[in-house]
């Protein structure tokens, strides 16, 4: 096998409350069980993943002030269930998505020591912030930030939790911290020695530019949206050229979209495949929810099989709540409106076809060569894959693209490390005690 | 065979003392092994102590990486409510009893001292009183939260593409006095309905909020007398808080060293045969004064006599934390009588 094709990093996330998941389809199986789980999870070792993903819930969403019911909802705490994941692992990283905003440094950093630990090495955080007094409303410390501030929050947290991992030197010598910052006072003793990788692995997930300098200063991975082979090589390069500004050279930062897939035995039978996916995925409930989540209205007695509606988006709507806000509704609504009058479609066929298309559909020698292409062409180090099925769905991958990469020289034939420091290639944490 | 129809029931503590060994595969492995001792041995559950303060591992993480390599037996982190977030504190228990299958309980612990308070810098240590009633409250809204998703929440409708049926989630809008939660939970109903409550009740202001909100209760007496009374008081207390007594399981919790023990494992045995039989306690909960000698001598020895005087289980009859306790699956608070979906 050459070693000298870029290699390329894999991902498992476990996708759950969104609506992505074929929930509907008979091979859908729980959102909750421990067993499903630990299905997707021993299938990504299976295949030589370098970690599994889980996203966090602080508030079940609502629309038009009822929970939301037409996706999965529900689903259990991070941290607890990768614990239990490093169980029924050996070797692959487990990463939890866990917000700085309604967590205090102290506990978290602790936490995540714990993981590490438990796990032998393999433990990740993905670092959201969280902004809205919706959410807030769960916590005690409620939904005070201004948006403006979630990242200044969020980098004093990183930043003073790296100095209690490193309140312990690497010889095992514990030594008092004392932090004081505008967001944190705080001081004593950690009571966590130095876990395997000295850090945990640190993912960040933000696009603006905030995000992307944040990402830059201090993450060792970022998981990103840009899943088209323009849009990546445009993020790659602007996130790249940040390193040097903080001593940090090009590999010390892994760049992995989220992206679907569909696979077929032929090109055109996964071509069909994803199109029949996408229809699951915009049931006609879905189709006039997603609607209102542009309109900003009650639009209920609309037909998903009729036309769209007449009138225009209120944009200072609050109907939808825990959700990412759209940013132009009055564009998007605009944008519909042209589609479904050049193609004549329905407002369920609208929906449909302005979702966005799995980022790589095909046979599996497709599908590889394309994630080779993406890779190779700096579009990104890696991905983080999303199944539509769980926990089945990422057993066909495994099964039949992985071997493929692996035949092409471009993905590991074992682990040859045990952290997911190892797997992902990045040097290991300066200690800075 | 048995000279008594009340059941006994026998706990372990995994991390005694001010602190555990150094973190490691090595330590890891002997947590696993420890803990499918104590499952072998079809004791109750096991505790895992825990502090901001003290040295360790967070133990409710220990528990949870324990869980799959073990069957049946109950794990009961401590979990403290001062400096933490209750949604938070109740989403990891419940998937605590997610991953266990419905073996999870938590143990409910205040954070006292004014070192921990300066980990957080969020305010002083409030006084002792003022910890108990906050610690209440968290365990009250854990409840509720547990149970804003009623058991039948899921449908996963498809003719009306809906995956929940809405009106079994209920916002539970608690207000305490020092924080709020909307609601509902982010996580699904736990197995058991409610995760198993301890609390360790030695001290007097703990005590309310055991007769409130505890669903086993560990206390420390020198004499089966004491005992008794304590454990009377207690059953009073629930009752007076508008519970059930029968539902309360008060076991004795004691530091024991059975090398030094006067008359070893079997007098031990005796002691736990003898309160229980006179009705002093429910049972026994056993903190080894070293880890895997006294606890190995427990369930080999100590634990072998009960069995064999037909006192104590052979093996796990039911599969939760709530069947080794005898103890009900509660209705979720928020479910209506005679509700159809």
């Amino acid at each position: 096998m050459s070693r000298n094709r870029k290699q390329i990093h894999l991902a498992a996330h476990f996708p759950g409350v969104n609506s992505t998941t074929v929930w509907a389809d008979p091979r859908s199986g729980s959102q909750i069980d421990f067993s499903s789980f630990e299905h997707l999870a021993r299938t990504a070792e299976r295949g030589l993943f370098d970690f599994f993903f889980l996203a966090e819930g602080l508030r079940l969403r609502e629309h038009a002030g009822r929970v939301h019911d037409l996706d999965v909802v529900g689903r259990p705490e991070s941290i607890t269930v990768l614990n239990a994941l490093a169980a029924v692992t050996d070797r692959l990283g487990l990463a939890a998505t866990v917000n700085a905003t309604f967590n205090e440094p102290y506990e978290l950093a602790r936490r995540l020591a714990s993981l590490d630990h438990l796990s032998a090495g393999r433990a990740a955080w993905n670092v959201v912030t969280s902004s809205d007094a919706f959410t807030g409303e769960n916590f005690r410390r409620g939904g005070y930030l201004d948006r403006a501030d979630r990242y200044t929050r969020a980098a004093e947290f990183l930043t003073t939790a790296r100095e209690l991992w490193d309140s312990w030197t690497p010889d095992g010598e514990r030594r008092p911290f004392a932090h004081s910052g505008p967001q944190f006072g705080i001081e004593g003793v950690f009571t966590v020695p130095r876990s395997p990788q000295g850090h945990p692995v640190v993912i960040q997930a933000g696009d603006s530019a905030e995000g992307r300098e944040f990402a830059a200063s201090g993450a060792d991975v970022i998981f990103t949206r840009h899943s088209t082979l323009e849009a990546g090589r445009e993020f790659y390069a602007d996130v790249k050229g940040r390193l040097a500004r903080y001593g940090r050279r090009p590999g010390d930062l892994k760049i992995m979209p989220g992206v679907t897939y569909v696979l077929g035995d032929t090109d055109a039978e996964a071509q069909e495949h994803a199109a029949e996916i996408r229809r699951q995925q915009v049931s006609p409930q879905n189709a006039i929810l997603a609607l209102e989540q542009i309109w900003g209205r009650d639009l209920s007695g609309h037909d998903p099989d009729g036309p769209l509606p007449e009138i225009d988006p209120d944009p200072e709507s609050a109907l939808v709540q825990g959700r990412v806000r759209v940013a132009d509704p009055v564009a998007v609504a605009r944008r519909w409106r042209a589609l479904s009058e050049a193609k004549g479609l329905s407002i369920r066929q609208t929906v449909i076809e302005s979702s966005s298309r799995q980022s790589f559909v095909g046979s599996p020698a497709t599908v590889a060569a394309a994630l080779e292409e993406f890779v190779a062409e700096d579009a990104a180090d890696g991905f983080i894959l999303v199944p539509h099925l769980t926990p089945g769905g990422l057993d066909g991958f495994v099964d039949r693209v992985v071997p493929l990469l692996q035949e092409r020289g471009v993905f590991r034939t074992e682990y040859s490390g045990t952290t997911l420091r190892s797997h992902l290639g990045l040097p290991g944490p300066v200690w800075k005690g | 065979m048995t000279t008594s129809t009340r059941p006994l029931h026998l706990a372990a503590e995994l991390a005694p003392g001010s602190g555990g060994a150094e973190p490691g595969p090595d330590t890891t492995a002997r947590t696993v092994a420890l803990a499918r001792l104590a499952d072998t041995a079809a004791l109750d559950f096991l505790t895992h102590d825990d502090s901001f303060g003290r040295p360790g591992l967070d133990a409710l993480a220990v528990l949870a990486r324990v869980a799959p390599e073990t069957r049946s037996v109950g794990l009961v982190p401590t979990v403290t409510t001062t400096h933490t977030e209750p949604f938070h504190v109740q989403a990891a228990v419940a998937t605590l009893d997610w991953v266990s299958r419905g073996r999870a309980g938590w143990r409910i612990e205040v954070s006292p001292t004014g070192a921990e308070a300066r980990l957080f810098g969020r305010r002083p240590a409030p006084p002792t009183a003022e910890l108990w009633q906050e610690a209440g409250e968290v365990a009250e809204v854990s409840r509720k939260l547990w149970d804003s998703w009623e058991d039948d929440a899921e449908i996963r409708d498809v003719a009306t593409g809906r995956f929940v049926d809405r009106r079994k989630l209920h916002h539970v809008d608690f207000q305490g006095a020092t924080f709020s939660v909307k609601g509902p939970s982010i996580v699904p109903r736990p197995p058991q309905g409610n995760p198993v409550t301890v609390v360790d009740a030695t001290r007097p202001a703990a005590r309310d909020t055991a007769a409130r909100h505890a669903d086993v209760v560990l206390i420390r007496a020198s004499s089966a007398e004491e005992a008794a009374a304590l454990r009377a008081e207690l059953r009073e207390g629930a009752r007076a808080h508008g519970r059930d007594p029968g539902q309360l399981r008060v076991l004795l919790s004691e530091t024991v060293d059975l090398d030094a023990y006067e008359g070893g494992p079997g007098a031990l045995a005796e002691l736990i045969a003898g309160w229980h039989g006179g009705g002093a306690v429910d049972g026994f909960h056993l903190v080894p004064a070293v880890l895997e000698r006294d606890l190995e001598r427990f369930t080999g020895d100590t634990v072998r006599r009960l069995v064999d005087r037909g006192l104590f289980r052979t093996a796990h009859e039911g599969t939760t934390l709530r069947d080794h306790l005898g103890l009900a699956r509660p209705v979720s608070q928020y479910a209506t009588t005679g509700a159809t979906a």
